[in-house]
């Protein structure tokens, strides 16, 4: 096995897909050493992933732990990459930095939870990860256009039709593009 | 007439990747696996849940040339890995239960079991980036 192939494997192994990693590299040990005695020509090389597979688990870890302090950093070393490296190879991916999609993800759940609860607006913003009531304002604002309360006042629980969250989560997140916080995010 | 569907494609990168994962992980069952040299060794690969004969998943290699130029081909194996490319609903008798077992298998959840309309369902990918879901129905 060479270098470069040892790394890739190493890199897969390590971002979850240890056991097919080691059962192809162990098919492949074997293949090799038959090869050796009798000839056979060795299984061909797992086929590596391309780097956005590695992108989309720091998206998906978004998705499913905004609540917890995540930063660019720890989304970063999820992909195996530098955060700067990882923030310019995100946004060439996905089209926004990882900083844009943490902050729009919490803002689409919290005004999740500011139509279908009556949890205050400050439960509300350490429930979704975000630390200041103060920036959760602001942000919240340049998103939705009104306050986190005056949103709770325009969308009546009768006035709505229930959506499941799988489908909240893909179509109502907020754009992003007149954040101030584009610049903070682009900086990783 | 169409009678029933019997077999959905999934694109994946890596056949053997794919099936350890489908099998093992998610537990399915094989059901074909058949690689045929006179066509480039084109393998036809499908997999199915336990129980439900009629219905299976054909796990298909990206293929290169003649099929696909090799910019195309690099496009929907990207378009996988951004999660881009549909996915697969499954149902589930205890979504929890299925997702505690899963996740100790080393499958990726996007979405953990969440109260819906319709029952508890959770998300998670395939090793190619394909996304997957599992259903639990409430009663009726």
């Amino acid at each position: 096995m060479d270098v470069v192939e040892a790394g890739v494997r190493e890199r897969v192994a390590e971002v979850g897909h240890g056991d097919a990693v080691a059962r192809a590299d162990i098919d492949a040990a074997q293949e090799e050493d038959l090869s050796r005695h009798d000839g056979r020509v060795r299984k061909p090389a797992p086929t590596p992933l391309p780097l956005e597979r590695h992108l989309l688990r720091a998206k998906d870890l978004v998705d499913a732990r905004y609540r917890e302090a995540l930063d660019v950093p720890a989304l970063a070393k999820a992909a195996h990459l530098s955060p700067a490296h990882f923030s310019r190879e995100f946004r060439r991916a996905f089209g926004e930095t990882p900083h844009q999609y943490l902050l729009t993800r919490r803002l689409e759940r919290a005004a999740a939870l500011l139509r279908n609860t009556d949890r205050s607006v400050s439960d509300i913003c350490l429930a979704v990860g975000l630390r200041s009531v103060g920036s959760f304002t602001t942000s919240f604002g340049r998103a939705y256009g009104i306050s986190p309360t005056a949103y709770r006042e325009a969308y009546s629980p009768a006035s709505r039709v229930p959506i499941p969250t799988c489908m909240q989560l893909a179509w109502a997140r907020p754009q992003s593009s007149s954040f101030r916080e584009d610049s903070r995010g682009r900086r990783g | 007439m169409l009678t029933q569907l019997a077999t959905v494609q999934v694109w994946v990168h890596d056949q053997d990747e794919a099936l350890a994962f489908y099998t093992d992980k998610l537990g399915l069952e094989l059901r074909e696996d058949v690689t045929v040299p006179e066509m480039g060794n084109f393998r036809w690969l499908t997999v199915g849940v336990p129980g439900q004969e009629n219905v299976a998943i054909t796990l298909m290699a990206v293929p290169g040339p003649p099929v696909f130029d090799d910019e195309t081909r690099n496009q929907i194996v990207s378009l996988m890995a951004k999660g881009a490319s549909g996915g697969l609903f499954f149902t589930t008798d205890d979504a929890r239960a299925s997702y505690e077992e899963l996740k100790a298998r080393g499958v990726e959840f996007q979405q953990e079991p969440t109260e819906q309309l319709y029952g508890v369902d959770a998300g998670f990918r395939d090793p190619s980036g394909n996304s997957m879901r599992m259903v639990q129905r409430s009663e009726p």
